[in-house]
């Protein structure tokens, strides 16, 4: 009975509460904030995460809403159906910037106001008449029975399958990226397309297959709240969570460990600054806020550096069109 | 290179497009108007910042729409533009509104005010109504809104009779006169039927962000709330509510059917008869100039239906107390009413006078939290 009550006490601690909502709600942004770190490193800037996660969340919606079967078969198939439909933004993106080379700033921040809050995703939504719970949706699992072990409980093991599933992703994308061949064309395209291309890598192929990659993922991250967060549909309920993924990036120097970190210290100062203000202590929860973005501004005069640029620097041609002829 | 550049200027045009359509794709799934004047219907159009598909703020006016269409029949012809920005676009949006012969135009979003007043005095043939808008002397220029504080006050006797713990916690979208109005209104209804509870405040300095909002809920029951009220009309707190097994009150929009085990109540506006009379007065040709500020008395304003959590004990005390706003026996603002720091802001007898509530920056005993100073 005591050991109960003191393990209840211990996960009811600050700490625990903050560490366990911080993953939780770092989840989604690790997802598009990965997709964006694998589509940076092919040298493509995609500014339309904001939209493409929308689109991942209304297509998981309807997927749920909709979709007859067994409830895990209907989350596949909305985890699916979010990739899909993010996939298919980040392909216009793809092509426009890819293939007809057109300035990358421009083309991602159309995808943002075209898919996003005000434009096709809340349309399907209309659309689909979508407004009511989502009927299948990954609630947080109770692992091993050790919900309620004092202090990691609530924080390793208590958490929904997708939490689960991006610890998963973020070994087998650095190990994707630094150990296989394919990571090494990658990287060699995001920082000179002109030797990759030189040495029979296919950049324009490799652009793309890591645009998509990198929506779809975007959309999975959308559907963290369609699905689990915010399991009703409602119209640009992503809020901005989008242009933290790409803050999150340059957070990470471009690396998938680093950026999970990142994802789960923005949701620890958000909700840092909620619970505080829920037990009364008084510090500015603005303040608290900023912190991450005071941190991502810091990694960018850092990574502006010298030395630095060299280690942990952006890819050197992220954000610059290849063309052939321009050798 | 400039073919590059020439499909990004393409690009950057196709996106200006998308941001200037948006309100005119709204109108396209507007009323069945088959023909412009059969038997001379009068045209009335309404201006939402928001899609009609909110589930909220906006839904609620374009069910007053709906309402209008149904109650005037084929005297009335209705036109909405949703999704239109609090921006010089607006002033446009109005201008073709008045171009197509609408007679009253109705604008839902505070910030639409300016352009609202600018078009009255160009247009003195056509009536504009402003909803939350500020007072003025602009003769063809009415201003509405509802006080949402009362049922705020009677979904607080409901929070206060569930809580256990006597904590509920507040999920505060900005620190305005009207949210701090609305929060002091819910902690008197709290105190009314348990005088030691207390609401904890948490500003999430946003009016629409479902995974904070949600965020906040839960972190407001890990500090010891054991029942959820929101301030914003999104049913994120719901979830959270949900998940932890307390109860839960909403805000402008009925979420009982989606939340049976949880729900308590939630205040709620119904537009409906106001629009009605006021096209109805259009028709008539007797439309005058007022400031409304309509309350439960007026069926302007109302609670939501109960959830399954409210015991019957609870409810007819609710029911009681609405009878007696309704007939004016009963002021939820009347003193004594004390603030945060025990000083006497209402004497015992007197009542905040109307214009105090408007201003109102302090907060009532019983509540915790700051009201930050911008």
């Amino acid at each position: 009975m005591t050991a109960i009550m003191v393990a209840s006490e211990l996960n009811n601690n600050l700490l625990v509460v903050v560490a366990a909502s911080a993953i939780y709600y770092g989840t989604p942004l690790f997802f598009a904030g990965l997709g964006e770190v694998l589509t940076e490193r092919s040298g493509v800037l995609n500014l339309g995460v904001e939209g493409m996660m929308l689109l991942g969340a209304v297509a998981a919606s309807v997927t749920s809403a909709r979709a007859p079967g067994p409830a895990w078969l209907v989350l596949i198939l909305a985890l699916l159906a979010a990739m899909f439909a993010a996939a298919c933004g980040a392909a216009v993106h793809a092509f426009a910037v890819i293939t007809l080379r057109v300035n990358q700033t421009v083309s991602g921040l159309a995808l943002t106001i075209l898919a996003g809050g005000a434009g096709l995703s809340s349309y399907l939504a209309n659309l689909w008449e979508l407004r009511d719970p989502v009927p299948h949706q990954f609630t947080k699992l109770d692992v091993f029975g050790l919900a309620d072990l004092p202090v990691l409980g609530p924080v390793l093991f208590n958490q929904t399958l997708l939490t689960y599933l991006s610890w998963v992703l973020v070994v087998a994308s650095s190990w994707y990226l630094f150990r296989t061949r394919a990571g090494l064309h990658l990287r060699a395209v995001g920082e000179s397309p002109q030797t990759a291309d030189a040495v029979g890598i296919n950049v324009v192929r490799t652009r793309y297959v890591h645009t998509l990659a990198g929506g779809s993922l975007a959309g999975v991250g959308g559907a963290c709240f369609s699905l689990s967060i915010v399991p009703t549909w409602q119209d640009g309920m992503t809020a901005g969570r989008g242009w933290i993924a790409i803050a999150l990036v340059i957070f990470g120097f471009w690396r998938p460990d680093l950026t999970l970190v990142g994802a789960y210290l923005f949701g620890a100062f958000s909700s840092l600054s909620l619970t505080l203000q829920a037990r009364k202590v008084e510090i500015s929860p603005s303040i608290l806020e900023s912190m991450p973005y005071v941190v991502t501004i810091l990694v960018l005069v850092v990574v502006s550096g010298g030395w630095a640029k060299r280690r942990l620097g952006a890819p050197a041609a992220l954000g610059l069109p290849y063309e052939r002829e321009d050798r | 290179m400039k073919r590059s550049a020439f499909v990004s200027s393409l690009l950057a045009g196709a996106l200006l497009l998308s941001a200037c359509g948006k309100s005119e794709s709204g109108s396209s799934s507007s009323g069945e108007s088959d023909a412009k004047s059969d038997g001379g219907a009068v045209k009335a159009a309404w201006i939402y910042v928001g899609p009609t598909n909110d589930g909220g703020w906006t839904t609620a006016h374009d069910n007053g729409r709906k309402a209008v269409e149904k109650a005037l029949g084929d005297k009335v012809e209705t036109t909405f533009k949703e999704n239109v920005p609090e921006g010089p676009e607006v002033a446009q949006v109005i201008e073709d509104l008045v171009k197509d012969g609408n007679k009253i135009i109705f604008a839902t979003s505070f910030g639409f005010g300016d352009a609202m007043m600018a078009a009255a005095k160009k247009y003195p043939d056509v009536k504009f109504e402003h909803a939350t808008g500020i007072p003025n002397d602009i003769e063809n220029f009415s201003t509405y809104f509802g006080a949402g504080e009362q049922s705020l006050y009677l979904s607080g006797m409901a929070a206060g009779a569930e809580t256990k713990k006597g904590v509920i916690g507040f999920v505060a979208p900005f620190p305005i006169p009207e949210v701090v109005r609305h929060i002091n209104a819910y902690a008197l209804g709290v105190q009314s039927v348990n005088p030691s509870a207390v609401v904890r405040v948490v500003w999430i300095n946003n009016w629409f962000d479902p995974p904070k909002e949600r965020q906040a809920a839960e972190s407001l029951v890990a500090g010891g709330a054991d029942v959820i009220a929101s301030g914003g009309d999104s049913p994120a707190p719901g979830e959270a509510a949900k998940t932890l097994g307390v109860g839960w009150t909403g805000y402008d929009s009925d979420q009982s059917t989606n939340f049976p085990d949880v729900w308590l109540t939630a205040a709620v506006y119904d537009w409906g008869p106001y629009y009605t009379e006021h096209v109805q007065s259009v028709i008539d040709g007797d439309w005058k100039k007022q400031d409304y500020y309509g309350s439960i008395a007026d069926g302007f304003t109302d609670i939501a239906p109960f959830g399954t959590r409210v015991t019957d004990d609870t409810k007819a005390k609710i029911e009681a107390k609405k009878d007696e706003i309704k007939s004016g026996d009963f002021d939820i603002f009347a003193g004594p009413i004390v603030d945060q720091a025990g000083a006497e802001k209402v004497a015992a007898g007197a009542s905040l006078p109307f214009g105090d509530q408007m201003s109102i920056d302090w907060f009532v005993k019983g509540v915790e939290g700051d009201i930050p100073k911008s």
